[in-house]
């Protein structure tokens, strides 16, 4: 069979039969996998360590495509980053699909290509995968879902329990990139802009880190809710209060300007390559030193840091005027399908 | 900038020592309100100085009958509502527009121009645009109302609520609460309207009216010519958003608006009825107003829930005084308009706090 003869995704492709079969081994595998692998009911790894951590995170963003990334490069990105903050170094990936029936071989050839080239980059393998196919209306376009594994990097113990006041807060670069892009770029703002996201596998930045800055206490990709959610929930989980500094935030301008407009806090925008670091304060100006040296976090800073609670826990931020004002838990109501 | 602020901080000080009393200012636009929140600006001035959050969110401001009427319009499996985001969370009888995005008759859109896409989309249904706002969005709402008459679409009303700031002004000044010291006027709305519109103000009731941007500086600045003129007992009317905003505004957009639409009266939420305060359809275009296509009279709704949000918007208390406040009533779980909106005085408190131990 050959593939000029489907310019479509069918339903059956996805039924188990012919079809499937020609799609995985032609269509898919080669994109994703250097060898060709034997097809088995699940993949056999042998790994470093008998210490690992697992993770599973599903991708439904609209559009498929935007300014920096796709959803392929998420779903990869996403599942390494969720591994690379505990402390992890990645290994492998599973990798699914829902499909929509009617979507075009050539937009589902350009997001495995995108997967298989982020897969590479970042040194993690695709070990095992499946593919579904459903009516069209029952999904949109293609969902994809990535399982990880990755193993724990020796000695390394990350958790807010560590967390202790004076501590530091690191973030790597510009907040609020991937969410403004996927926002401008969705059909109903069409407003001019040239926003790129942030979308990035952070595994290197974060083994690099903890290969090399002791006492890092706690590491979390903030992602949806942005940079608000993540510093709510360390206060939560530690009770512990946090200030961050307005002038500190490193925010790209052109996102500033679009979330003003838009009315957004770009605290509360989601990030797709970001990582919230927190370490002792004897170790910061080190952390700060190997993040901007690294391709992933040459805007880093430090940004704020943990406090002992006065009453109830709670973030806080001097602004650049001199102000001082809470930096709550965004609510959650965010625009449909940024990841 | 943080030398700037220190003088300013100083000129405010100074003058509400001689004053020797509580200055009360109002902002009367959602987006000095959250601007006003967001960069911590109640922390940087005097506890004497107190800003007040009056009606400036199109949310807050929109009556209970309104609210109730679309809630109706929803029901109708011919119609397609088209609104901007936050009015489909303002809880209404039976319900907000929320729930009802199950039915699949209620849409968001981002502009009146994505409603009037709507309607083209949908032929088989009858597209109604919730048409909130102030005289920054009524030039938008006029341009799709042209296109409409233009293309002859005729599946498609606009259910007009658009409201005029300066009435609202002169109606709180005149009754609700005469104890406003001076007003931050809209940036906003000047730069359509031109900031001329606020003279009366200051010449009917003494009052200083100071347009500015929505930088913080800017609002500090604002507020610190506002501080002065009440120290001097000289009402002025000044402007500092000088790049964007002209004494007489934009004469394009104003005469779209003038062109579809005429004031009438209208209810306000907290406000009551204000003459001549609200937009409705000319009747020369009445085909596209839902009132006449539906054959619709909007009847005024008493808020009897217990929500203070009516007191919030005429600056009478602050959201914390309200019983609901941060217990049963939260942006996850709002009772009132002023806890949906993201511009709404609730809102911006909940999330942001008072750096005077409110939250």
């Amino acid at each position: 069979m050959n593939s000029n003869k489907y310019d479509k995704i069918l339903l059956a492709h996805g039924g188990g039969g012919q079809l499937s079969d020609w799609l995985i081994r032609k269509i898919i595998l080669p994109k994703i996998s250097d060898s060709q692998t034997e097809l088995a009911d699940s993949a056999s790894l042998e790994l470093d360590s008998n210490d690992i951590c697992f993770t599973t995170d599903s991708y439904v963003v609209k559009p498929l495509f935007f300014n920096g990334g796709d959803i392929g490069k998420l779903a990869v990105c996403g599942t390494i980053n969720d591994l690379a903050v505990s402390g992890a170094i990645p290994v492998a990936l599973s990798l699914s699909f829902i499909i929509e029936t009617g979507l075009e071989l050539a937009t589902f050839e350009r997001i495995l290509e995108s997967i298989g080239k982020t897969a590479r980059q970042c040194n993690v393998r695709i070990v095992t995968g499946d593919t579904k196919t459903v009516e069209q209306g029952s999904a949109d376009g293609i969902f994809i879902n990535t399982a990880g594994i990755g193993c724990k990097i020796p000695g390394i113990n990350l958790g807010t329990g560590n967390i202790r006041p004076g501590d530091k807060i690191i973030i790597n670069g510009t907040i609020g990139d991937h969410g403004m892009t996927i926002m401008s770029q969705r059909q109903e703002m069409k407003f001019q802009s040239q926003l790129s996201s942030d979308c990035a596998g952070l595994s290197d930045l974060t083994v690099e880190l903890l290969k090399n800055v002791p006492s890092i206490r706690f590491m979390r990709d903030p992602t949806r809710g942005g940079l608000a959610a993540t510093l709510n929930e360390v206060a939560m989980q530690t009770r512990l209060s946090i200030t961050i500094n307005e002038d500190a935030v490193p925010v790209a301008p052109k996102v500033r300007a679009a979330a003003e407009m838009l009315g957004f806090d770009v605290l509360t925008i989601a990030n797709e390559g970001k990582v919230v670091i927190v370490v002792a304060p004897e170790n910061a100006q080190r952390c700060l030193e190997i993040c901007r040296k690294n391709s992933l976090g040459k805007e880093a800073a430090i940004i704020g840091q943990i406090e002992q609670a006065a009453d109830i826990a709670v973030v806080e931020m001097n602004t650049k005027i001199g102000g001082r004002r809470i930096v709550s838990m965004p609510y959650g109501r965010e625009l449909p399908r940024i990841c | 900038m943080l030398d700037k602020v220190i003088e300013n901080q100083k000129i405010i000080k100074e003058a509400c020592e001689k004053l020797g009393r509580q200055i009360k200012v109002m902002e009367v636009c959602g987006t000095h309100t959250v601007a006003i929140f967001r960069h911590g600006i109640r922390a940087i001035l005097p506890q004497s100085f107190k800003m007040l959050t009056g009606p400036g969110c199109p949310v807050c401001v929109t009556d209970q009958g309104y609210i109730d009427t679309v809630l109706q319009l929803a029901e109708n499996k011919d119609v397609l509502i088209a609104t901007y985001g936050d009015m489909i969370r303002v809880p209404g009888k039976g319900g907000a527009l929320e729930t009802k995005t199950t039915n699949k008759n209620v849409r968001i859109v981002l502009s009146a121009q994505g409603a009037l896409e709507l309607a083209k989309e949908n032929p088989q249904k009858q597209v109604v645009f919730i048409a909130v706002g102030f005289e920054t969005t009524t030039p938008a709402t006029a341009v799709v109302v042209k296109e409409a008459a233009e293309q002859n679409i005729r599946n498609f009303t606009i259910f007009s609520n658009h409201k005029l700031v300066v009435p609202a002004m002169r109606a709180l000044l005149a009754g609700k609460n005469d104890k406003i010291d001076a007003f931050l006027c809209p940036g906003h709305v000047s730069a359509i309207t031109g900031y001329g519109i606020f003279e009366q103000i200051v010449a009917g009731f003494n009052r200083p009216c100071v347009v500015a941007g929505f930088e913080p500086m800017q609002i500090l600045e604002g507020l610190t010519i506002i501080a002065q003129q009440l120290a001097e007992g000289k009402p002025e009317l000044k402007s500092v958003y000088k790049a964007v905003v002209t004494q007489q505004g934009n004469a394009i957009a104003q005469n779209l608006v003038k062109e579809y639409f005429q004031p009438a009266d209208g209810y306000w939420r907290g406000l009551g009825s204000i003459p001549q305060s609200t937009l409705r359809l000319k009747d020369k275009y009445s085909k596209f107003d839902t009132m006449a296509r539906f054959g619709i009279k909007q009847i005024p709704a008493e808020e009897s829930n217990g929500c203070r949000c009516g007191e919030v918007l005429c600056g009478l208390i602050d959201p914390p005084v309200c019983q609901f406040f941060g217990k049963q009533c939260s942006p996850q779980r709002p009772i009132g308009p002023c806890m949906v909106s993201n511009e709404g005085a609730c809102s911006a408190w909940y999330k942001y706090g008072d750096d005077r131990g409110g939250n």
